[in-house]
């Protein structure tokens, strides 16, 4: 078990690794990277009962995530390649031909970890349904864990599955929403307001957790042992995780202009500065 | 030449329906989803002989092809069944992504498909299905010729491992292949060997091109006709053998003209032996409401416009 201050060594690394990677791609997506780097790093190292070593695409006996909005790839590369899944170094070769490290994930590269090709939204919280429900199917009783950008829920499809696992008691899944309130265009709020987001679970028979603060790694501990007692009990779990998008460099955050943007070669030292190495660069 | 006896009308969709109820018999992995329409896709016999691995997944398409996905993780075996446009055009992407993209063991049955759906409308009359389906890499696309194939090919599709689509009509057509003849995914099925021309059909037409094939042996013409019953992968080499031998080409089929088995073969001829061919199939244009009969009648889908057809590329021969 690790202790708070070393999963947020670990965060402050994963993302640094964030940054670099994608100024060195020239591409890619930063802000909601940074923004859920603890809740990854939370769920790599502490809340999910897997083992990198013994990777398998049908993950029996172990905890499952899908992420569905598949753009967060540099936070999702970081903390596989931290946790252990392949070598932290294969991280500069994120969006580069030849890669396995995709602009969104993908199944097509032989990169152990990803069991199914996220980008085009709105499709995770069904995938995580169909595990779910083969996990009961197959008597397996680990977890299967989503994660969904706010601005994703404006996807029909996530309400169909939503509906579904309301319905059919799919009680062993559990889904983050990663509430900042941020989307390309605009804030949520402005593009397509959520109202009140718990009371929309609430009423389509799920079960909700806030964590307030999301980038407080304790908080996020606290909220996903929580999220993870309430499963087993009848109702699918939500857990809404309130993030800052871009957290971890100031003049990252409070604006959703590093969504899909990257910082320059002149901008990139002056974030870094902000987050001192802890456990090594690739 | 080899003469098909007409041995009973029966629709496609049961013909898989049965054969899924076998494939459940036979693995207990293999489950079955549906979207509001297990009796209309004739998944209720699955559902009846297995509860515990049917899945009614509500008006909800797009959430079902995901579910099933998540399912292939878990060493099952998900058959989602639905009217061919919902479960093909309405969700292309998720299909794309979660289906073929991640290469999931999903198969997809699409009953209602074609023209011949009748009175329905065009809403529900797919005749682009299987142009979505096979431009899709890793998808494999079947289109049984009649109710003991459609039994076969869900036998078949359940024992492959990967993404299917299966595509059935919703009416009564005509049976004419033995009982029980094993499926071979990619072969095509050759019916009745000719001479003058080669009739390539698939689906409702192949039944309409045996009869073609029937009427211009009385007129001296010696038809071959071959099922292709996998439009993908394509039977490359039967096709071209057939073409090479023959000269001369008809393709029919219950599809628009772009992108179904026409195109298919021509694609095929045009790289490997540049032929003569003449397409049925329907015109660039949506269907309407009408009995099956008036239906493929009125759209040009019947063994005298294939004979029109063979006439016209006998003279380009």
């Amino acid at each position: 078990m690790k202790t708070i201050a070393e999963l947020q060594q670990i965060a402050t690394q994963v993302r640094r690794d964030i940054l670099r990677m994608t100024t060195a791609a020239k591409s890619g997506h930063p802000g909601g990277s940074m923004g859920t780097a603890d809740w990854f790093v939370a769920m790599n190292f502490q809340i999910m009962d897997f083992d990198p070593a013994r990777w398998t695409m049908d993950g029996k006996g172990e905890d499952m995530l899908f992420v569905s909005q598949g753009h967060i790839t540099p936070v999702i590369y970081s903390t596989m390649a931290r946790r252990g899944y392949f070598p932290v170094s294969e991280l500069a070769t994120f969006r580069k031909f030849g890669t396995r490290l995709q602009g969104h994930p993908s199944t097509a590269h032989n990169l152990p970890g990803i069991r199914m090709a996220s980008g085009s939204l709105g499709q995770g919280m069904s995938v995580g349904v169909g595990a779910a429900l083969g996990k009961k199917m197959t008597g397996d009783n680990h977890l299967v864990y989503t994660m969904h950008g706010d601005g994703e829920l404006e996807e029909g499809q996530i309400w169909e599955a939503a509906m579904f696992a309301g319905a059919k008691k799919v009680d062993n899944l559990i889904a983050t929403i990663d509430y900042n309130n941020q989307q390309i265009d605009a804030t949520v709020d402005e593009v397509m307001t959520l109202g009140d987001l718990k009371a929309k679970f609430e009423s389509f028979l799920w079960k909700v957790v806030v964590i307030e603060n999301g980038n407080d790694m304790q908080q996020v501990i606290d909220g996903m042992n929580q999220a993870k007692a309430l499963a087993g009990h009848g109702s699918p779990v939500c857990v809404i995780l309130t993030t800052k998008m871009g957290y971890g460099v100031d003049f990252m955050q409070d604006t959703n202009k590093y969504h899909g943007a990257v910082l320059s070669a002149d901008d990139l030292p002056k974030a870094l500065a902000q987050l001192p190495e802890t456990l090594g660069d690739f | 030449m080899t003469h098909y006896e007409l041995k009973s009308s029966k629709e496609l969709r049961a013909g898989m329906g049965e054969g899924l109820v076998e494939a459940g018999k036979r693995n207990e992995n293999v489950v079955a989803l549906s979207a509001d329409v297990k009796g209309s896709v004739k998944m209720d016999g699955f559902a009846k002989a297995y509860p515990d691995r049917f899945i009614q997944c509500g008006i909800a398409e797009a959430n079902m092809v995901g579910i099933a996905a998540g399912l292939s993780l878990c060493g099952k075996v998900p058959f989602l069944g639905g009217f061919a446009e919902f479960v093909t055009g309405r969700v292309y992407d998720q299909i794309r992504q979660v289906v073929c993209y991640s290469n999931k063991n999903v198969k997809i049955c699409g009953s209602h498909a074609g023209i011949s759906l009748g009175e329905d409308g065009a809403t529900h009359q797919t005749m682009e299905d299987i142009a979505l389906m096979k431009v899709l890499p890793n998808m494999t696309v079947l289109v049984p010729a009649d109710f003991n194939q459609a039994k076969s090919a869900t036998l078949a599709a359940a024992e492959y491992v990967g993404p299917v689509y299966l595509r059935l009509g919703r009416s009564k057509m005509p049976c004419f292949l033995p009982e029980g003849e094993k499926f071979e995914i990619g072969k095509a099925q050759l019916l009745n060997e000719g001479k003058d021309l080669t009739l390539f059909a698939c689906g409702h037409l192949v039944w309409e091109a045996l009869q073609a094939a029937e009427a211009l042996e009385k007129e001296g013409i010696s038809a071959e006709v071959i099922n292709i019953h996998t439009i993908k992968p394509l039977d490359v080499e039967a096709i071209v053998a057939s073409a090479r031998k023959t000269r001369a080409v008809v393709t029919c089929e219950e599809h628009l003209f772009n992108g179904g088995l026409g195109d298919s073969v021509a694609q095929t001829l045009a790289l490997h032996c540049p032929t003569p061919m003449e397409y049925v199939a329907v015109d660039d244009r949506f269907g309407e409401s009408g009995t099956p009969d008036e239906m493929l009648t009125n759209y040009h889908l019947r063994a005298t416009d294939i004979i029109e057809k063979v006439h016209a590329v006998l003279r380009r021969k």
